[in-house]
């Protein structure tokens, strides 16, 4: 019990680092470009990242479980190809509709993905790089190749992210809410702590009752009913959809999961510390160009945060419990 | 007394099950082997192409076909030593691309050809080494750091290139890549061959490879029977990089540039040709012969599709759903062996 509240303030403590990281950030960047600051410009940039979060918080509880989900751009690219042609051929479809159609699309990628993990029993990293090419492929077969353009979607297909409220977009305030019902699903039901036990001590939780690969299952439907549903909002938000929509996007989420402190070793991480990677990600992204670097440093930038982040958590990620011997990883 | 051949296996339940009567191997077991139905396919494979054009068996045709995917076979040679020690490297594309920009800009220097593949070679193999140095120095998952490297590497690349294009290799450079040893046989193929022979040796008949497979049946046992497996797997990741590096050379050699996006996704063909080749995903088990089948198989059927006009991005559903599918047939297979073997016990 112990054990767990100490971890619990580790990872508390890594969070307010990495808060406290963005905003020396934010005031650097601030001070030698005021107007990036302007809460229009924050707004803005936050619209930017808003998918960006929703997915690495959706990621965050595949990860939790010992799994990877690299097929959340792929998802992504399928879902948002088959609303924009269904938007094509079925105009009237209110955007309602269209948003619910695409959680749909995703839970079911999502699910075929779960039920290779948790049935037939293939490694997640597997299944995933399988399923990231297959459905990066079904996007061309759907699409022929083509793309789908702004002047073929109707207004209100393309309405409904960028509408705005207290001067944030909805596609912002959409992630604000999935973050905060993701934080409530993490902490305070049975499930989404039962996803923390899986992952921590698989074998503890089989004796506590809990099918491992069921919550594994659960979390990869969550993972694509999210992709699917940012698959709607990236292709109406840029009113665009064509085969490579979001390439290798998957690379960015598991980067701010890393970097918001989750353990690729499963069972440790939080809600804040996924946001908060994501944020950290868009900042840079943001920022880039306003104080004068080119865009192409962007990769290399994020493949160093990625990789001093790991080295980060692994300081701060030794496992505790009873341990006669000595094992070769640790 | 245990034989060779089991020993080359994976200690798990079934087969410690079966060691006391399985000296030599019965005829149905060997039938039942991996790398004999990887050949069934291939003589499909090969089959069908024939069929599809009647160009196809011309040795030179062949011989074409095999540029395809010489470079990637190259590279899954050393990864299923990794894989087998029960790592990844997912970053291998991207260091084909920081190699294949690091020659372009010696180049752009003016160094001669033998020079500029020991600077692809060379920056391979730093590449590898430092995924290996941070994964063992400070006990990290081989995955997230490769991914992390996966964008480092092609991001210099990009930082280095950005939207430019490094063309104007020496002639003699092409030789690499677009030369011919004897006949048809191109230097990419017969380097492949000898490669695949040496990494055959490496992994099946010295102390080396059976280290490797003790590291991945059990990292613990391997440490604790003496060991050092911290230097195995840097070795092993060094040489991923290496081949990574001589890759690079051949492909940059072939297409006779350098665009940051060079080899965009090959880590996905890579370790599809590895695990086809029936290498397990989670370590211990794995031949070099297999993956030498299985790198001939993709080759043909990705050649057969592009015989039938497929464009290239329907053939990655066809690889994407081929890896799904041979690691998850035997499993299922496994699993209605057991059941089947558990209920006639209770028969019995």
């Amino acid at each position: 019990m112990k054990h767990t509240t100490l971890i619990g303030k580790m990872v508390s403590h890594r969070e307010w680092l990495l808060g406290a990281i963005i905003i020396l950030m934010l005031a650097g960047v601030g001070y030698s470009a005021p107007f990036f600051v302007s809460p229009g410009n924050l707004a803005e940039a936050f619209d930017d990242t808003a998918i960006l979060i929703m997915l690495a918080c959706a990621q965050m509880l595949v990860i939790l479980t010992r799994c990877i989900d690299l097929s959340v751009a792929s998802n992504l690219a399928l879902t948002g190809m088959a609303v924009a042609l269904f938007n094509v051929a079925y105009p009237d479809t209110p955007a309602i509709v269209t948003l619910l159609m695409s959680i749909g699309i995703g839970v079911i990628l999502g699910a075929f993905n779960g039920i290779l993990v948790w049935l037939v029993g293939i490694p997640s990293i597997v299944v995933t790089l399988g399923t990231m090419s297959v459905y990066r492929g079904f996007v061309f077969l759907l699409s022929g190749g083509e793309w789908v353009n702004a002047h073929e979607m109707t207004p209100q297909f393309l309405a409904l992210p960028r509408a705005t409220f207290l001067d944030l977009t909805v596609l912002s305030w959409i992630a604000i809410a999935l973050t905060l019902v993701m934080y409530v699903f993490t902490r305070f039901t049975k499930t989404g702590l039962s996803i923390f036990a899986v992952g921590g001590n698989p074998k503890a939780a089989v004796y506590s009752g809990l099918d491992v690969g069921k919550h594994q299952f659960i979390t990869f439907c969550i993972s694509g009913a999210v992709a699917g549903m940012c698959g709607y909002l990236w292709v109406s938000r840029y009113a665009v959809a064509y085969v490579e929509v979001a390439l290798a996007f998957e690379l960015q989420v598991v980067a701010a999961c890393v970097i918001g402190g989750i353990s690729i070793a499963g069972g440790i991480g939080s809600i804040w510390g996924a946001a908060l990677g994501a944020i950290f990600l868009g900042l840079i992204k943001n920022a880039l160009p306003v104080i004068g670097i080119s865009p192409f440093w962007q990769l290399a930038i994020s493949g160093l945060v990625i990789v001093l982040a790991v080295i980060i958590n692994s300081r701060s990620e030794k496992r505790g419990g009873r341990r006669i011997l000595r094992e070769a990883h640790q | 007394m245990i034989n060779e051949e089991t020993l080359k296996q994976p200690m798990t339940k079934e087969i410690s099950r079966e060691l006391p009567d399985s000296l030599n191997g019965d005829l149905r077991s060997k039938l039942m082997r991996w790398e004999t139905l990887l050949m069934v396919f291939v003589a499909i494979a090969f089959f069908t192409n024939t069929q599809l054009s009647p160009y196809f068996l011309d040795p030179w045709s062949l011989s074409d076909a095999t540029f395809n995917f010489t470079e990637k076979a190259i590279i899954a040679l050393p990864m299923a030593l990794l894989i087998i020690a029960r790592d990844i490297d997912l970053s291998v594309a991207s260091t084909i691309a920081l190699a294949s920009v690091a020659m372009g800009f010696a180049n752009s220097m003016g160094v001669g050809p033998i020079e500029l593949a020991m600077i692809g070679m060379a920056v391979g193999a730093v590449a590898g080494f430092v995924n290996g140095w941070i994964i063992t120095k400070f006990d990290i998952p081989a995955i997230v750091v490769t991914i992390g490297t996966m964008s480092l590497y092609r991001g210099i690349a990009y930082i280095v290139l950005g939207d430019d294009v490094y063309r104007s290799y020496p002639s003699d450079f092409a030789f690499f890549g677009q030369g011919y040893v004897w006949g048809v046989l191109s230097f990419e193929f017969v380097l492949f061959l000898c490669l695949a022979v040496v990494f055959g040796i490496l992994l099946h008949k010295t102390t080396f490879g059976r280290r490797v497979y003790a590291i991945g049946n059990n990292p613990t046992a391997a440490l604790f029977s003496g060991i050092n497996v911290k230097r195995h797997r840097l070795f092993l990741f060094t040489l991923v990089g290496l081949f990574a590096g001589v890759a690079a050379v051949l492909l940059t050699s072939r297409i006779g540039s350098t665009r940051p996006s060079i080899a965009m996704g090959w880590e996905l063909e890579v370790i599809t040709m590895v695990v086809l080749g029936g290498v397990n995903i989670m370590g211990g088990a794995g031949s070099i012969v297999g993956v030498f089948i299985a790198v001939f198989l993709m080759g043909l059927v990705t050649f057969g599709m592009g015989l039938m006009n497929v464009p290239g991005i329907v053939m990655s559903i066809f690889t994407g759903l081929l890896l799904i599918l041979v690691i998850g047939t035997p499993i299922i297979w496994r699993r209605i062996l057991s059941a089947r073997k558990l209920r006639s016990q209770k028969q019995g």
